[in-house]
């Protein structure tokens, strides 16, 4: 029996000309991220894109999920591809589906059929698969509102495909197909989840993470290779800039009022992050920041974050609740990583009273005291980057 | 020499070696140690992690190393039969399980648990059918094999899990894949089991390692308590010399897996027709047990007896399990062969590492061994 996975694309399908582009860029994520289980064969036609797994010992689990998660798909099944020959749908039916059909009460069949030469018609299929299996499992009978399994037959241009249900997929448009952005990503729980979420619409995603030893560890830095792997099963692999912040970080504490440090600390991450993303071809950044949330996300805050970077800032969770982007992050299976408790560079030397209402003009005098290019190329400079993924 | 006894344990491939050798000396720092030792030696056990879990088709999360197969296997039952006491009082597992989870099952009963044994069909099979029967309201747990460690009889364990869980939808799924991991496929989702056990010296890892997967959500209590590691599922420092050279074994298992598996299911195929023109002698495997294991009966020499003669010539097999340490095996039993079957039977077992050259050695000594040694009746 050769098996395989349908995938149906979603929103791709309503692109027009520009369709192909799209779906080619989903298959060709599908390909890379499959690469370690073995060889596959990925076909498209009649809006539907097939996966035939070429190795014998395939995975088809790990396929399935691997799948669900690559953004473009809006539903996929794993299904049986056989000759177009009734005796042969009947029996195949009966065999493929055998673990939900040996224990089930009801079911029903539901034929597609999209190649009008096929001597049989839609319900004619239906009858003669439903009488077949009905001869076979004494324990079923037909229900065609409710049924425990649904036995779907598609006969299609070259052959027939027989499966159950199929499984929604992860939507959205193919990751690539957008341009490529730079998240901010400290080790908490959102920048993941926006991260994930511009993905979702396209986006490419780098990273740039900023770290302070000796007050942020090894382990703090590798949570955020950690979220980042979890994120790739998602985004397609992401190249991480891990930036050295603790001379910056030093001085602010030393020369900045207290009051006004984070702002400081967050302009030069714009500053910093702005640089390196034009350098590697980022149009826009994404950071996870939720209006209000903290000090340092109020509407003035993000007014003087914002005054020093010239790309367009994507804050995709800008308007959710805490408990809505805690809800995305356990779907995308961060929320486990994020929670680990390591020190960020984000709360060392966290000030006790921030200021909420900040005003723009006094950054000018507050930074005077820095030598804002040196430092900031200095940053530049000596960053490492490394490739994350989880394929 | 020819070892045909890689279900007893294999030789640590040189890559498992070498990695062993460079944690034990290298990073030995204890992984749970916030200095860089110390996150050297977790990152190792992380990688390991990572391979094994893919290899299972299962999450990182999910995964707790043990010190073994036995180790496993008694965590899933005990710890599943404490957790979920509340719930019923009766365990099923099939009669030809490893002695870790029958004797597990029998503590079981000593504690208070009603457990039923299922024996195997005639094709060596445990079946689905058989199974359900036994499944109550009261059931907690099924235990299934997927290889039998003796005769190589591969268990539908997803067909045995859908027909348990729809008698009662609560039924916890244990799987000893201890045969099985790093041989034919393993995955998780696929077999629709709760709770798996693997081995790493069977696949040509350290012995003293395996792990037990536990499906995300399902509550079993742990054996053994103490500091925070392994989500206090399994606490005590992680052996992370051995976990990483699991890894590194798991890692070349399943890369050369459909490479192994047909080179060995020929090797099995040679073995068997050769057995098969020698008189008298009785194959116990079906044709479509897994190739790495073919038992069959002599009906004339003792296994013991052969396992010794065939030892004087550098070959070794075993009679049965290793760890029934010569007593009769209760596997063969189970499956209603004769007392003379039993008496006689030898469990040959391949690594992709044997040449054909090994299989005409064996068979050879097998004929010797049958024209020079006493018979017994």
């Amino acid at each position: 029996m050769k098996e395989i996975i349908l995938i149906k694309n979603g929103e791709i399908a309503l692109k027009g000309l520009n369709r192909s582009t799209f779906e080619d860029a989903m298959i060709k994520n599908i390909r890379r991220r499959m690469a370690h289980l073995g060889k596959v064969d990925a076909k498209k036609a009649q809006s539907t894109v097939t996966i035939e797994p070429k190795d014998e010992f395939f995975d088809m689990d790990a396929a399935c999920d691997i799948v669900s998660k690559v953004f473009g798909v809006s539903a996929f099944c794993r299904a049986c591809e056989i000759e177009k020959d009734m005796e042969t749908i009947k029996k195949t039916a009966a065999e493929y589906l055998k673990n939900q059909l040996s224990f089930a009460k009801t079911f029903k069949v539901l034929a597609k059929r999209s190649d009008k030469k096929f001597p049989l018609t839609s319900p004619e299929i239906c009858r003669e698969v439903g009488g077949y299996l009905l001869s076979k499992y004494h324990n079923l009978s037909v229900d065609v509102i409710d049924p425990e399994v649904s036995v779907v037959i598609e006969v299609r241009d070259k052959f027939a495909y027989i499966h159950s249900a199929q499984t929604d997929g992860a939507g959205g448009i193919p990751t690539g197909t957008g341009g490529r952005a730079m998240l901010l990503i400290s080790g908490g729980i959102d920048s993941p989840v926006a991260g994930y979420m511009m993905a979702k619409r396209g986006l490419e995603l780098s990273a740039i993470h900023f770290a302070s030893p000796p007050y942020t560890s090894e382990r703090a830095l590798e949570k955020v290779k950690d979220l980042l792997r979890q994120m790739t099963h998602y985004t397609g692999r992401i190249k991480l800039y891990t930036v050295c912040f603790t001379k910056i970080q030093e001085q602010i504490r030393d020369r900045v009022k207290e009051e006004y440090s984070t702002l400081v600390m967050r302009r030069f991450m714009m500053r910093i992050a702005n640089k390196i993303a034009e350098k590697n071809g980022s149009l826009a950044l994404i950071t996870g920041e939720s209006l209000g949330q903290v000090a340092s996300q109020t509407l003035p805050s993000i007014q003087c974050t914002d005054a020093v970077s010239t790309l367009p800032t994507f804050r995709p969770l800008i308007g959710m609740d805490k408990e809505e982007i805690v809800a995305i992050s356990r779907k995308i299976e961060t929320f486990d990583i994020s929670v680990q408790p390591f020190e960020d560079c984000c709360t060392v030397f966290t000030p006790k009273h921030p200021k909420t209402k900040p005003n723009l003009s006094d950054f000018e005098k507050v930074e005077s005291v820095m030598d804002i290019e040196a430092l900031v190329n200095e940053a530049v400079e000596t960053v490492e980057t490394e490739f994350v993924s989880a394929f | 020499m020819v070892y045909l006894d890689n279900s007893a344990t294999t030789v640590v491939s040189k890559k498992a070696a070498e990695k062993a050798l460079y944690v034990m000396t290298e990073c030995f720092g204890n992984p749970s140690s916030l200095h860089t030792l110390g996150f050297k030696a977790e990152q190792e056990i992380k990688t390991a992690r990572r391979i094994i879990a893919s290899a299972l088709s299962c999450r990182e999360g999910e995964l707790f190393f043990t010190s073994g197969g036995t180790e496993s296997n008694n965590t899933a039952l005990l710890g599943a039969a404490h957790a979920h006491r509340r719930r019923g009082n009766k365990i099923i597992v099939s009669s030809y399980e490893h002695s870790s989870v029958i004797e597990a099952a029998k503590e079981l009963e000593t504690r208070g648990f009603e457990v039923v044994y299922v024996k195997p069909d005639k094709s060596g099979k445990i079946s689905p059918d058989d199974v359900a029967r036994a499944v109550d309201d009261k059931t907690i747990l099924v235990s299934v094999m997927l290889v039998n460690n003796e005769i190589g009889a591969v268990n539908d364990v997803a067909l045995i899990a859908a027909a348990a869980r729809r008698k009662n939808a609560k039924v916890l799924m244990h799987c000893d894949a201890v045969q099985a991991f790093g041989r034919i496929p393993v995955h998780t989702g696929r077999l629709g089991v709760d709770l798996l056990t693997v081995s790493a010296h069977k696949i040509h890892a350290p012995k003293g390692v395996g792990a037990l997967f536990v499906k995300k959500g399902t509550k079993i209590s742990p054996l053994i308590f103490g500091g925070e590691q392994q989500n206090k599922m399994r606490p005590g420092t992680e052996n992370a010399a051995s976990i990483a050279a699991f890894g590194v074994a798991c890692d070349e298992a399943v890369r050369n897996m459909p490479a192994a598996y047909s080179k060995i299911k020929e090797l099995s195929n040679r073995l068997v027709s050769g057995l098969k023109e020698i008189d008298g002698v009785v194959i116990n495997s079906t044709p479509d047990a897994c190739p790495y294991i073919v038992n069959f009966s002599s009906m004339a020499v003792k296994s013991e007896t052969m396992l010794h003669f065939l030892e004087e010539r550098d070959i070794y097999i075993s009679g049965g399990s290793a760890c029934a340490k010569g007593n009769r095996s209760h596997v063969l039993t189970s499956l209603g062969l004769s007392n003379l079957a039993v008496d006689t039977a030898i469990r040959v077992s391949f690594s992709a590492d044997n040449t054909e050259s090994d299989v005409d050695t064996l068979l050879g000594g097998i004929k010797d061994a049958l024209n020079t040694l006493q018979k017994i009746k």
